[in-house]
């Protein structure tokens, strides 16, 4: 995956928040993932049409926090679900 | 005079994740390891629309987030297609457990038009005589395969499940072939539960060992193959093990089980348990039943096991075990399950599987008994 790649949740795949829990959660077929609060800030802006670079924009805009950091951890993140089957780039 | 403090509130129950709706246990296969019970719900007994929608909106007030409609053929509803429609508005995601027979372009259309999340399509075996012999239902192969094709071209998530036993194990690594050349993204490959239909075939499904060892190497060899591509489940027959299984993730603490009559049960099995009194969900609400029934309290957490449990290590890790299995095979659904090495009745465990070298008996097909 790159900057310029836009991702998507797979098919089969639903984020939302779960109000019993009050946290957010990433249904998969059969699995069920709870996100902490840096993934679920990345995953909210998952939205098939910004880009990963503009999602690191947005992030280091809303968290005031030096863009080079956050794209590591973003990058590393989608990688790591898309690895799982829940993202599509 | 001494002020009295108001009683603090009682620690809440967790709610549980998911809900198993069985919609109906009409099935046009007669699989001889059904998970239904034996004593199977009729037709005009189970829940109607307005039940099962009812369920579906405390499942999801209640913190449910997974709902599983499942059977039986839960495609033998005509209200699937309403029933996955109301899941979604109540933001619930859906799973269809099918075994894909009666699947229409039709009626996919509109299973996905009412925001289908995924379809979970069982198979009996990769040869297709085998696997009609074991379903009892000719033609039903075509069919299935038919299936799978419509679901993937209408870009739904698919998981292909095998149940496989001693009479289709051999072909497993044709079996995860299959799932992958239809396109699934993921595949099960689940040995045989012993409860219900399945025990009762209990010497004519269980493998040896040897058996075992073959397939756990051939699901061990396939899995880089399909590394990135599709997910290998592959569930063990507990029978083999010397640990038990946390069975459903511990007694109501992950799942809560709806059969086609109505009653809320903590697995699909608990019916078998003869001293417990299941609630209906025509009496009393999801919630209630969750968190003060006594069908779902009396094995929930540690406090009801005995002492070989108390002093083990593991017993938050697998909740000991299986209740219904420890009422099958010991007769006491309370008794600490016998497939544990610890549990003084593992014994009936090895003499199972000792039974297992002999010839297969005929199989007994699931029916209306």
């Amino acid at each position: 995956m790159t900057e310029a790649d836009i991702p998507r949740f797979a098919p089969g795949v639903r984020f939302r928040f779960d109000k019993a829990r009050e946290a957010w959660a990433l249904l998969a077929p059969e699995r069920l993932f709870q996100p902490d609060a840096q993934a679920a800030a990345i995953l909210q802006r998952v939205d098939g049409q910004r880009s990963i670079a503009a999602i690191i924009d947005a992030l280091a805009a809303d968290y005031a926090a030096p863009r080079e950091l956050i794209a590591a951890d973003v990058l590393a993140m989608l990688q790591d679900l898309a690895g799982k089957g829940l993202l599509r780039a | 005079m001494t002020v009295l403090a108001p009683r603090p509130p009682l620690p809440r129950v967790a709610p549980p994740m998911a809900l198993l709706a069985e919609l109906t246990h009409r099935c046009p296969l007669k699989c001889p390891y059904c998970s239904n019970p034996l004593a199977l719900d009729r037709a005009a007994d189970e829940l109607d629309t307005a039940g099962w929608m009812r369920v579906l909106d405390q499942a999801a007030a209640l913190g449910v987030l997974q709902v599983h409609f499942s059977g039986g053929e839960p495609m033998a509803r005509r209200d699937l297609e309403a029933l996955v429609a109301h899941a979604r508005s109540v933001d619930l995601y859906s799973n269809l457990i099918t075994s894909g027979v009666t699947l229409t372009e039709a009626r996919l259309a509109a299973l996905v038009e009412a925001g289908l999340d995924h379809v979970q399509l069982s198979f009996q075996d990769v040869d297709a005589g085998n696997a009609e012999r074991i379903g009892g239902m000719k033609g039903a192969q075509a069919r299935k395969l038919e299936a799978a094709r419509m679901i993937r071209a209408a870009d739904l998530a698919l998981t292909i499940n095998f149940v496989v036993h001693r009479q289709n194990v051999a072909h497993v690594g044709g079996m995860i072939a299959l799932a992958a050349e239809l396109g699934a993204r993921r595949v099960e490959i689940a040995h045989t539960q012993y409860y219900g239909w399945g025990l009762m075939n209990r010497d004519a499904l269980l493998p040896s060992a040897a058996q075992l060892e073959a397939t756990t190497a051939a699901v061990e060899a396939a899995r880089p193959l399909y590394a990135g591509r599709m997910a290998i489940d592959y569930i063990t027959p507990d029978y083999h093990a010397t640990q038990p299984k946390p069975c459903m993730g511990g007694w109501a603490q992950r799942f809560i089980n709806i059969s086609p009559a109505g009653r809320a049960l903590p697995c699909h099995a608990a019916e078998t348990i003869p001293d417990m009194d299941f609630p209906s969900v025509r009496e009393h609400g999801l919630q209630d039943i969750w968190e003060n029934s006594e069908a779902f309290s009396r094995f929930r957490g540690t406090a009801w096991m005995p002492s070989e449990c108390q002093s083990c290590a593991l017993k938050e890790r697998d909740w000991g075990g299986c209740r219904c299995q420890a009422l099958a095979l010991v007769g006491d659904a309370a008794a600490s399950d016998p497939v544990c090495d610890r549990s003084p009745h593992h014994r009936r465990v090895l003499d199972a599987l000792a039974a297992g070298d002999a010839p297969p008996p005929p199989l007994v097909y699931r029916s209306n008994r």
